[in-house]
């Protein structure tokens, strides 16, 4: 866990944590905003949650930092919390629309 | 005793007070007429009182009674360097006032006791006898004032009361317009009068005249400096006292509103138009005396103006046929003989008249109103005749009164006339032959003309309505006694006054003396001109001759009634046409001064309406709804332009920023994350 070790070929160093954190948050934010099923976006919120874990910890490991780690358990714990909601969320927006896709809800529009 | 003058004005005003504000309008008749001839009777009780008293020493000094400090307007300019003008209210008792207080308070008083009588039953009785006190008091201000101001004071109460009365039956329209007529005519006196006033005061910085006298004799070389209009100061306030005098004694050229002032009860005319009010002149005249004589060309247009003013006015009494007219033009005439001997130096002559003339005068208007009263409000001529036998104790008193104003020899008028004509025949003012001409041609036709009305009153057979005829009733009590007591003073007033020719004492000439004396000319007293006693004896024969022959004359003529005297009229066209038009006098002064006056009062209403009231009224009016036109104009373009902008910009604005709200869930998500990116490329960037 050496600084030195990034420099050997195989060995995977933050930066390759951070494209894959990258490349995840991109596709869920993908699945966000492109997405119409609840259900997906729901999911796709997850992914980006485990991007910015993922980044957390990779840091954290990068710094030799214990810290970043305990404030990822924190945010898993905390993104069930969120899951539990969004499903609520889901739930009750089933049962007034009998559907769960989002473009059927747009009172808001101005 | 003297010290209570003061009350002898104070009562009538009491009266006055007692009858206009306190008494109700229920008031009986009988209340009303209790207390305005109480307080007169008081008054004059009080007058003889105040006389008797003053005449108790031989030769009596001039008694002032200063009351208050009237006015102090001040440091004045004066010609003698600044003087601290005051100007108090106060009462002097010298001859002069005596002579005036008697004549007022006693031919007022006896007046209003006929009043009573002659008003009864009318409407506005208290009203009438509030005015007749009220006057009394502005009179007896007049002539017991020991300044100019004060009598000012008096002078313009005694003018109200007098428009007051001529109006009383205001009514009439008539009546009104004569009311206004005299009031008008006096103001144009009045202004000459203040005039000469205003100069008095600032060349002496007072105006008592006391004061002022004394100042005279000390500066009289001064005063006769030219000093305005060719004139000496004293002759310029000579002209304005005299100017003044016209108009308040109805003498050329302000004589019109006397005629017209016959619209007044008839006590009015008597007391006021006859008596007292207009002799006020005279009396002003009389007072300046020591201004007069320092104006010689003054004085001699008094006396020319005077005796013009008592032979046309004479001319002008032959041919009335109103009753009451007659002896208003009677009036004027006699008041012209008072200023024909005021002009000649005659003062106490002139005051005499005055008193005599203020007795019979009186008595023969009561004696007219007994007539009017008794033919129920008719004054024509023609209408009358034959009352002699009807009215006897009338007709006595009216032929006494005629006698004595025609100059018939133990009569009041005899002495006072022969005393005018000898001042003027022994005068020195130039022409003075031509003046006492005048004067014995005047004295005939006042014979002349007081024997015809009393011919067609009184003789002859009565030619009215024979149902007044039934009627006639001499008069009660309250009207009688007067005549009486006045036909008493027509008969002996003149004993005052007997000259010396007869072999009397000319008392009241001497007890005038004080106050009439001749100015010392360069330190030697000025001995009175007069005529030799066989010279006047002859004039008094030849006046007598002229005014018996007239007197004659006129009970030829119209002692069966007017036919007669209808015919001599119709020989002399133009004659009787110019007398009985009064010469156009009044259609002269009403086509120039009354006619301009209206004309002057029309163009200024036309101004007014046109420039004043259409143009500059109206046009900032019409500015003004122009300029709130132009400020709504602005209002609603420009000021709510702007708001109704700001709300259409903002609506567009709005309109173009609602499509982002699409409320699809995505697109907040994508616009979250695009912001968030851009952020962070910002940070990049600028960190």
């Amino acid at each position: 866990m050496s600084p030195e070790a990034a420099s050997s070929l195989w060995n995977v160093g933050t930066e390759h944590y951070l494209a894959l954190s990258l490349l995840l948050f991109g596709i869920g934010l993908f699945g966000v905003i492109n997405r119409r099923n609840l259900i997906t976006i729901l999911m796709s919120i997850e992914l980006m949650l485990n991007a910015v874990n993922l980044n957390l910890v990779a840091f954290s490991y990068q710094r030799g930092d214990l810290l970043g780690q305990v404030f990822t358990v924190f945010t898993i714990t905390v993104a069930a919390g969120e899951a539990a909601v969004g499903l609520g969320i889901l739930l009750a927006m089933f049962r007034l629309r009998q559907t769960t896709r989002v473009d059927a809800a747009n009172e808001l529009a101005g | 005793m003297r010290d209570l003058l003061w009350l002898v004005p104070l009562l009538p005003l009491l009266g006055a007070l007692a009858n206009g504000l306190l008494v109700g309008r229920r008031a009986s008749e009988k209340t009303v007429a209790w207390i305005a001839c109480g307080s007169s009777g008081a008054a004059a009780l009080l007058g003889v009182g105040v006389i008797v008293d003053y005449l108790r020493v031989q030769s009596p000094r001039p008694f002032a009674l200063p009351l208050w400090e009237w006015m102090s307007p001040g440091v004045l300019p004066t010609v003698a360097g600044p003087a601290n003008l005051t100007i108090g209210f106060g009462f002097l008792l010298d001859p002069l006032s005596v002579v005036m207080l008697f004549v007022v308070t006693f031919v007022g008083f006896w007046i209003h006791l006929y009043s009573v009588g002659y008003m009864a039953g009318e409407p506005g009785f208290r009203r009438y006898f509030t005015y007749l006190n009220l006057f009394l008091v502005a009179m007896l201000v007049l002539v017991l004032g020991d300044g100019y101001a004060s009598m000012f004071l008096g002078w313009e109460g005694v003018g109200l009361c007098s428009y007051l009365l001529i109006g009383f039956y205001f009514d009439r329209e008539s009546a009104a317009d004569a009311g206004r007529k005299a009031f008008i005519v006096n103001r144009i006196g009045d202004f000459a009068l203040l005039a000469g006033l205003f100069a008095l005061a600032g060349r002496f910085g007072t105006l008592q005249f006391a004061e002022i006298g004394s100042q005279i004799a000390a500066s009289a070389d001064a005063l006769r400096a030219p000093y305005v209009l060719g004139l000496s100061f004293a002759g310029f306030v000579a002209l304005c006292l005299f100017l003044g005098a016209t108009g308040k004694s109805a003498q050329i050229p302000l004589y019109i509103w006397l005629p017209d002032a016959m619209a007044g009860p008839t006590p009015v005319s008597a007391l006021i138009h006859a008596a007292t009010m207009v002799t006020a002149g005279v009396y002003l005249v009389v007072r300046s005396n020591a201004i007069f004589q320092l104006a010689p060309g003054i004085s001699a247009l008094v006396a020319w103006v005077g005796a013009a003013t008592a032979l046309v006015a004479a001319g002008f009494a032959l041919v009335q046929t109103d009753l009451k007219k007659v002896l208003a033009y009677s009036t004027i005439s006699q008041l012209g003989y008072m200023f024909l001997a005021a002009g000649l130096g005659a003062y106490a002559a002139a005051i005499f008249h005055l008193a005599t003339h203020a007795f019979f005068k009186a008595l023969l208007f009561l004696a007219a109103g007994a007539v009017i009263h008794a033919l129920g409000g008719e004054q024509d001529l023609r209408r009358m005749g034959g009352l002699w036998t009807r009215l006897p104790r009338t007709a006595r008193a009216f032929g006494i009164g005629a006698l004595a104003i025609a100059g018939i020899l133990p009569f009041a008028g005899f002495w006072s006339k022969d005393a005018i004509l000898s001042a003027a025949a022994a005068s020195g003012t130039s022409g003075h032959w031509i003046l006492y001409a005048i004067g014995l041609l005047t004295a005939g036709l006042t014979a002349f003309y007081m024997f015809r009305v009393f011919a067609l009153a009184f003789l002859g057979s009565f030619r009215g309505d024979p149902k007044a005829g039934h009627h006639l009733h001499d008069a009660p009590w309250t009207m009688a006694l007067p005549l009486f007591v006045l036909a008493v003073g027509a008969v002996a007033a003149g004993w005052l006054g007997i000259p010396e020719a007869l072999g009397g004492e000319n008392r009241f000439g001497r007890f005038l003396e004080p106050v009439v004396a001749k100015l010392a000319v360069n330190g030697v007293p000025a001995e009175p001109a007069a005529l030799s006693h066989a010279a006047e004896i002859g004039g008094m024969l030849l006046a007598l001759g002229i005014a018996v022959a007239a007197i004659l004359l006129a009970l030829r003529i119209y002692r069966a009634g007017p036919e007669r005297g209808a015919a001599l009229s119709r020989k002399f066209p133009r004659l009787h046409a110019l007398l009985e038009h009064k010469a156009w006098v009044d259609e002269v002064y009403d086509a120039t001064i009354v006619r301009g006056t209206w004309g002057l009062a029309r163009l200024a209403a036309k101004f007014d309406a046109r420039a004043i009231d259409r143009g500059l009224v109206e046009g900032a009016g019409r500015l003004t709804v122009f300029g709130s036109w132009m400020s709504g104009l602005f209002d609603r373009h420009v000021v709510d332009g702007l708001v109704n902008l700001s709300a259409w910009l903002l609506d567009r604005f709005s309109r173009s920023l609602r499509r982002v709200q699409t409320g699809a869930v995505s697109n907040y998500a994508f616009a979250i994350a695009l912001s968030a990116f851009v952020l962070v490329c910002l940070y990049a960037v600028w960190r």
